[in-house]
């Protein structure tokens, strides 16, 4: 491995264990809490808001600075998403999603980081997950389009 | 409304919240990419030469952020009340949903809405709405 790639992967890692402490911090590994948010007609718990904000005001900043950069400041090349449609994929994705999110009070990254504490439910929830996006993977069928590139990569 | 005093937590989710935007700006400014969990973890069921390492770094990263905050904080207590038929079912629907709307919350809802990006407001306008009313329909129509 060249030195540039030794960083990048270091980058990974360490932004991967910020945003793991992140979320333990901010209380979103805590399903309880999630949906504590979402219940607007019981007893409304609106911390979730509040990790919303602080997340979204200092992510102004640095994608305001990402768009104006050509290559990252590692020197690897920007991949920032380049779909602009606004079609019945994405909102009919986002709701199921959210449908789900609404019954466990799991999204993706918290899931990934309770199943690293060994938390049983979260593991089965992660494997769900991975067997869900399998068979998207599936229905989607490589053969039929050319692969897609970085367009989707949230 | 109702508040729930007791289990609000401003200054904890604000910080927890600085900290997630500390990483989606490091991760676009060092590694030029959106942090979002679903696209980096779907792309591995999708393998590409040269295209693996940077996810598993990451998720590497998110799996030993427990250990690490234990170290430093000690154990944590969360609340999973949903039993395991609900697990699974849950965990399918967001696994089917976050590839077909392309992105999480952390795609969508911090990354997106943090790049003003319309078609990321609509996806996380539409996943807080079923979230919504998921726990609406769970908790109170028919719980």
């Amino acid at each position: 491995m060249n030195t540039s790639l030794v960083k990048s992967r270091i980058s990974e890692f360490v932004v991967g264990l910020v945003f793991g402490l992140g979320l333990i911090v901010s209380g979103m590994t805590d399903p309880g809490k999630v949906l504590g948010f979402l219940d607007l007609a019981g007893l409304w718990d609106p911390s979730l808001a509040f990790v919303m904000g602080g997340a979204i005001a200092v992510g102004l900043f640095a994608f305001a600075l990402a768009k104006k950069r050509t290559t990252s400041f590692l020197g690897g090349a920007m991949h920032l998403p380049t779909s602009r449609s606004i079609d019945r994929r994405l909102v009919v994705g986002s709701l199921v999603f959210g449908a789900g999110w609404g019954l466990a009070g799991f999204c993706p990254g918290p899931a990934i980081v309770s199943a690293g504490a060994g938390q049983p439910k979260a593991i089965v929830f992660v494997l769900a997950m991975l067997a869900g996006m399998w068979l998207f993977e599936m229905a989607e069928g490589r053969m039929r389009r050319p692969p897609k590139h970085q367009a989707g990569a949230h | 409304m109702l508040i729930d005093w007791t289990h609000f937590t401003p200054w904890t989710a604000l910080a927890g919240g600085v900290l997630l935007g500390l990483a989606s700006a490091l991760f676009v400014l060092l590694n030029g990419r959106i942090l979002g969990i679903s696209g980096i973890v779907g792309g591995l069921l999708r393998p590409r030469a040269g295209d693996i390492g940077w996810r598993l770094a990451f998720v590497l990263g998110m799996l030993v952020a427990p250990g690490a905050y234990w170290l430093l904080a000690g154990p944590t207590a969360p609340r999973i009340d949903a039993g395991w038929g609900v697990v699974v079912l849950a965990g399918l629907l967001v696994g089917v949903g976050t590839r077909y709307g392309s992105g999480c919350t952390s795609g969508h809802g911090v990354c997106g809405l943090s790049r003003l990006s319309p078609r990321s407001l609509v996806a996380t306008l539409a996943f807080m709405g079923a979230g919504f009313v998921t726990v609406f329909l769970a908790r109170h129509a028919l719980g």
